[in-house]
């Protein structure tokens, strides 16, 4: 009978790790349904980047505030998950405290130590963002697009870490054997008074709870990522590490219209060639749909945190334009995620839906407001480009749809007929020179 | 202003058979708007005092076709480019010097992989190796203790990371260099990238060259410096909305230096 716990354990671990797997699958898949694009260039350059970006927080700093209050947060994260594993480990085994077997009692002690000192300031800091959000009522927050799911996932993020820090803290309390060693109840020490009134066993069911409580919390946490904005404390690795090298102002050149132009340069090329038999369709020039994407664009919008930033950076959302980035990867995210769940109820494939990120999602108007400036791109903590998305949907409706707004369209016919964007003959481009 | 222009043409020098050291390339905008000309004019005498030997496309210039490619129009930016490219490599241009940021961005980044390889300066890198090399002097004159405040171009500062030319440039003519709240990397847009020049802007409660404006004005300069004539034309508008035009001149630094040679 004493493995009862043990084997309720193992079943609660391997349950909250397989449905884990099971997620990731599904992320892997809908990542995997964007196009193809090569980005095995410049490792070293890539993996600095994901220190310095990822690992390091360089970019989240920026803002001051916020930049220190999350780098706590982070690192609480990191550190107090060690625990984590002695918490498995004891699970597993049936030990109790088993770091204490292993080290000697002063190091055991340091680290428990810390972990609580942590725990305490993740506990402030995430009070503080949750004033943040709720009473000081930060402007980009409160968008549009926050309204709703995205509001509340925000807030339950910040309730799972409070109560999570709480049973680490009470668990550590409520635990006698720990608090007679007298190293590393730091904080501890100062709740354990609270339950003095609590004779010996129901001290220990008050411990067992919190000890239970605390880990299972932790693997609903772990299989709640998926559903919410929160993947980034996964995705963020990855997605700093394949961000783009690339100067920020340089866009990518389409390489099937460079095939075209070659073709039409090309003074040996025959002018009424009929493409051949089994030529490919021609490609689709653009983006309408997360299809239309890469898969690190996909992959960007699993990794947007909704922090804002972007949108608190773009200039034609200060402005009062539709236009938000944040807004760009939300949508992009939302639209891969019906399209994932379209190819699991259709048993693998996709069945057309009538529907499509463009216009069902981002409307035209947010689409032309923008300035291409690529502050959003700079904004992002964690090298997301939602510029590049912006792009690739303008590059569709123009050359697919002719789509452009009437003013882009003159523009665009000056530049055809006279090689400059306003109507001036192409003869007079010196004329400056010898006018006073 | 008695002195005229020197602009030869890369068609003139090749006739001769001579090689300049630099292709200034001076796009639409310099070519052809009023206010963009009076950059393009000041830039050009500063080369002549400092005899750089240089030369212009002239009427062989077209469209870099950064405002399509922004706009969506890949092809139409390719076919620009492609044909572009033909004329500077039949001229075997090797440095290309240019007062417009988006013309600046476009043959630097986005021309090599169509084929043109070039070393593209912005002309505020030009202008500060020119004077690191002696080849220009500058002292500040009339701008001794002026508020100067920079204007960071979208594709001169995010887009290629330059920040400190202009600005050395600024300093070096003994003005008072005031920064905006948003700079450097956090610069306002003006307004006019992403080919927003060339159409109206999309319902808001405001213009975006109005709020860059403001945050201009707040640093109480007497110019504003940019180093673009779109960002140029936005701000000019932003202090004639402002009723400013009077106490505050929008200026390029090649106009800055210019007069302040008295040139």
């Amino acid at each position: 009978m004493n493995y009862l716990p043990q084997i309720l354990f193992a079943i609660v671990l391997i349950a909250g790790i397989g449905f884990f797997a099971k997620n990731v699958l599904r992320l892997r898949r809908n990542i995997n349904l964007g196009k193809d694009v090569d980005v095995s260039d410049n490792k070293p350059q890539r993996w600095k980047n994901m220190a310095k970006i990822a690992l390091g927080q360089t970019k989240m700093v920026v803002r001051p505030i916020a930049g220190f209050l999350h780098v706590i947060v982070y690192i609480g994260f990191i550190i107090i998950n060690i625990e984590v594993l002695e918490i498995i480990i004891d699970g597993l085994f049936g030990t109790h405290r088993i770091g204490l077997k292993v080290l000697n009692k002063s190091v055991y002690g340091f680290l428990i130590g810390s972990f609580e000192v942590l725990a305490v300031l993740v506990l402030i800091s995430v009070i503080v963002f949750w004033i943040r959000r709720n009473v000081i009522k930060l402007k980009r927050f409160l968008s549009k697009e926050m309204t709703g799911w995205p509001k509340n996932d925000g807030n339950i993020i910040l309730y799972f870490e409070v109560v999570l820090m709480c049973l680490f803290l009470v668990m550590n309390a409520t635990d006698s054997s720990f608090q007679a060693l007298d190293s590393g109840n730091i904080i501890s020490q100062y709740i354990t008074p609270l339950f003095s009134g609590l004779d010996e066993s129901s001290l220990h069911l008050v411990e067992r709870s919190a000890w239970w409580l605390h880990i299972v919390g932790i693997l609903i946490f772990l299989n709640y990522l998926y559903y919410s904005k929160h993947l980034h404390i996964l995705l963020a690795f990855p997605n700093t590490f394949y961000g783009k090298l690339i100067p920020q102002g340089q866009f990518k050149n389409n390489d099937a219209v460079t095939q075209e132009v070659k073709l039409m340069m090309d003074p040996d090329a025959d002018p009424f060639a009929a493409p051949a038999e089994d030529a490919p369709d021609p490609e689709k020039f653009g983006a309408s749909d997360v299809t239309d994407l890469t898969w690190v664009q996909l992959l960007n919008s699993y990794t947007c945190t909704e922090c804002g930033r972007c949108t608190s950076e773009c200039p034609a959302n200060q402005t009062g334009k539709k236009l938000s980035p944040r807004k760009i990867m939300m949508d992009t995210r939302d639209r891969l995620e019906e399209v994932g769940k379209n190819i699991e109820a259709n048993k693998g494939t996709f069945v057309e839906d009538g529907k499509q990120l463009l216009g069902d999602y981002i409307s035209h108007e947010e689409l032309w407001a923008c300035t291409s400036c690529n502050a959003c791109v700079q904004a992002c903590p964690v090298s997301i480009d939602p510029l590049s998305i912006i792009m690739d949907m303008r590059q569709y409706l123009v050359m697919e749809q002719s789509a452009a707004p009437s003013d882009l369209n003159n523009m665009m016919g000056n530049i055809e007929n006279n090689g400059a964007p306003w109507p001036f003959n192409q003869m007079d481009r010196l004329n400056w020179a010898e006018e006073s | 202003m008695e002195n005229t222009l020197k602009v030869p043409t890369m068609a003139e020098l090749f006739a001769a058979g001579q090689q300049p050291e630099v292709l200034f390339w001076v796009g639409c905008a310099g070519s052809f708007d009023d206010r963009a000309k009076k950059i393009t004019k000041a830039f050009v005498k500063i080369l002549n005092k400092a005899n750089v030997s240089f030369a212009v496309l002239g009427t062989e210039e077209s469209c870099s076709g950064d405002p399509a490619k922004r706009s969506g129009n890949e092809f139409l930016f390719q076919m620009q480019a492609v044909t572009n490219i033909e004329v500077m490599n039949a001229y075997e241009v090797k440095k290309v010097v240019t007062a417009c940021p988006h013309c600046f961005n476009t043959l630097k980044n986005e021309y090599p992989g169509l084929g043109g390889n070039y070393e593209v300066v912005h002309h505020t890198q030009f202008l500060k190796q020119l004077l690191s090399e002696g080849r220009i002097t500058m002292e500040g004159g009339q701008y001794k203790g002026k508020r100067i405040t920079f204007h960071d171009p979208c594709y001169l500062g995010r887009a290629n990371g330059v920040y400190e030319a202009p600005r050395e440039l600024i300093k070096k003519l003994d003005a008072e260099l005031v920064e905006m709240k948003s700079c450097k990397t956090r610069g306002l847009c003006c307004g006019a990238g992403g080919a927003q020049m060339f159409k109206e802007p999309e319902k808001g409660d405001k213009d975006i060259n109005i709020e860059r404006t403001e945050q201009a004005l707040e640093t109480k300069p007497e110019i504003i410096a940019a180093g673009c004539p779109f960002c140029n034309t936005m701000m000019t508008d932003g202090v004639k909305n402002k009723e400013k035009e009077a106490s505050v001149a929008v200026m390029d630094i090649a106009e800055l230096i210019a007069t302040a040679e008295d040139l």
